[in-house]
């Protein structure tokens, strides 16, 4: 297992692909972090003028809180692209024949393969986090505002941000094992997570068994870890607690790849 | 005592297929293979495309689940081996490479599993002469630097058995000159070394035994030399006297291989199987049949071949 862990440890890091990614992840979410941050600072990034939800973000450590997760909300998909390649990768360059062939075990490959994307999904959680608080905490500071950065729970939203981040990408390796056509697989990521799931929280968030349903929803699940989010003061709708958030979102994780390791990992290799 | 621990270890290098078969939809891919692959020699295993050969290599290491049968190195099944890498070395296809990785990053990559390090991932390198193209991205490599880094990945665990996937397609001659001495050698460490190809000639210098299949069947498994002593010399004999030079080979019995060519001025050209030259030369003589050419064909090993895969075409009713 440590072998196949060093092994998909190297797949990822002799590629360009992970710190392209890494780099576009970072400026993207230190732009958008920095925008929202003006934006709640002018009363205008209230689309919290919602039907005045818990947590509704009005001004104050909330809403710092919501620039600060700003990754978890929209940058989620930069994790789940680096797991979801770690498989797809595989398959479009045909590296999957040596890669069963160094470790027969498929079981094995497997949860290598997780626990790599885990690894990825840390680097991309904290260094995405980081992006956008430092983004974030920049503008609010020059603006005069309070940074929230000197309360412990600021802090502790930020661990948990990089958390839902890490977590993203262990979903990403258990999404490439159900769908191991690179393009199909991006183009899946693409249309869920920026569109899909986006429009289905605001429409359920209309009615309340819906609300129920929507706080299942994997991005939703994303932002109960960190606690902040944008979608939810949008639509007014609560998130899960903290730790049912994490169960949630590890659940997907587990049954993608589960259903992976039935389908495509006990497929013939030919 | 000496003796049966040698047998042990010879043993623990045999490739071992019994009664392999796999089954996609309607085709049989492989049927009932029974073949035994031993250690020191250097083992052809030749069919033509979609033989079955990479069905079987598939099968042998756990990528292609058999419909029925078995298939092991040393009494092993392969998904059982631990450390397969330092067991088997097994090159399937040139093409399985991630082009944005380099040569060396490419074994580095592999090394973890095989249990070595970068010493050894740079030292195959050099091995397969790729030493100086380590550090380009395979993307650039030309499909013979492929079949070397193909190669150098199954001598990274240093394995006592290697199987090969059309291991000189793509080679230039000075590569297959290369290759040739390379599993020569390999060999002659005592390693078990198998080689598909689809061509006879071209491992024809390698390989000290012949596994033939055909749609999926064995059609033959011999020494290389067993297999040249079915081959059946030809003699080419051509005379501008045609009718007389055909009812010479009609009387003296000789059985011909292929139609007689014909030219326009009644010249005949015939080639006649089982018969030495100088015995054709003689009975022409003798009969005053005026020879413009007399000539032994070769050994007919790659006739031979082509022979061989070709029968269970005439039974099938010619599938390809």
């Amino acid at each position: 297992m440590g072998a196949a862990l060093r092994t998909e440890y190297r797949k990822v890091v002799t590629t360009r692909l992970w710190w392209v990614l890494l780099l576009v992840m970072v400026l993207y979410m230190a732009f958008l972090s920095a925008v929202m941050a003006w934006a709640v600072t002018q009363g205008a990034g209230a689309p919290a003028g919602g039907p005045g939800g818990p947590g509704g973000a009005g001004t104050g450590v909330d809403a710092v809180r919501s620039v600060y997760t700003i990754a978890v909300t929209f940058g989620y998909a930069f994790p789940l692209v680096v797991g979801t390649l770690a498989v797809t990768t595989e398959y479009r360059h045909r590296t999957i024949t040596p890669t069963l062939l160094l470790e027969p075990r498929r079981d094995v490959v497997l949860a290598a393969k997780l626990a790599a994307g885990g690894v990825m999904g840390v680097l991309f959680g904290v260094v995405g986090t980081v992006a956008a608080a430092g983004a974030g905490a920049l503008v609010l500071a020059l603006l005069g505002e309070p940074t929230g950065l000197d309360e412990a729970s600021t802090w502790g939203v930020l661990a948990r941000s990089a958390l839902a981040l890490a977590v993203w990408a262990v979903v990403g390796v258990g999404l490439g094992t159900v769908l191991t056509n690179q393009v199909a697989a991006v183009v899946v990521i693409l249309a869920f997570t920026q569109f899909l799931e986006p429009v289905l929280r605001l429409v359920l968030g209309l009615t309340s068994w819906g609300q129920d349903v929507s706080r299942y929803l994997p991005g939703a699940a994303g932002e109960a870890i960190s606690g902040g989010s944008f979608y939810s003061d949008a639509a007014g709708v609560p998130l899960l607690p903290a730790w049912q958030g994490l169960l949630v979102l590890v659940g997907y994780a587990l049954v993608l790849a589960a259903l992976g390791r039935v389908t495509t990992l006990r497929r013939d290799v030919g | 005592m000496t003796r049966a621990a040698v047998a042990a270890t010879a043993d623990a290098r045999t490739v071992r297929l019994r009664h392999l078969t796999k089954q996609f939809g309607p085709v049989r891919a492989v049927d009932d293979l029974t073949i035994d692959v031993l250690p020191g020699r250097v083992t052809g295993f030749l069919g033509p495309n979609g033989a079955g050969k990479t069905t079987t290599l598939r099968m042998l290491l756990g990528l292609v689940r058999p419909t029925s049968g078995t298939a092991t190195i040393g009494d092993v099944p392969y998904g059982r081996l631990r450390r397969p890498a330092t067991v088997v070395g097994a090159a399937l296809e040139a093409s399985s490479f991630h082009p944005g990785r380099t040569g060396l990053d490419h074994l580095r990559v592999y090394a973890p599993q095989a249990g070595v390090g970068d010493a050894r991932a740079r030292e195959v390198l050099d091995l397969v002469g790729l030493g100086p193209a380590g550090g380009r991205r395979v993307g650039g490599y030309s499909l013979g630097m492929r079949q070397r880094l193909a190669l150098a990945t199954t001598l990274l665990g240093d394995p006592p058995v290697l199987l090969l996937d059309e291991p000189s397609n793509g080679l230039d001659p000075e590569g297959i000159a290369w290759l040739r001495g390379f599993l020569r050698a390999l060999a002659a460490e005592g390693r078990t070394v198998l080689v598909s190809s689809h061509v006879l000639s071209e491992v024809q210098q390698t390989v000290d035994d012949v596994v033939v299949i055909a749609r999926g069947r064995l059609v033959h498994a011999s020494s290389l030399d067993d297999l040249a002593r079915l081959a059946r010399p030809r003699v080419r004999a051509s005379s501008p006297d045609g009718a007389r030079l055909a009812d010479l080979v009609a009387r003296s019995g000789w059985t011909t291989a292929g139609p007689p060519a014909r030219a326009a001025d009644g010249a005949l050209t015939v080639e006649v199987h089982d018969v030495p030259p100088a015995v054709v030369g003689a009975a022409a003589f003798a009969a005053g049949v005026e020879l413009h050419e007399l000539a032994g064909v070769g050994a007919g090993l790659e006739q031979l071949f082509l022979d061989l895969v070709d029968r269970p075409a005439d039974v099938a009713g010619g599938a390809a």
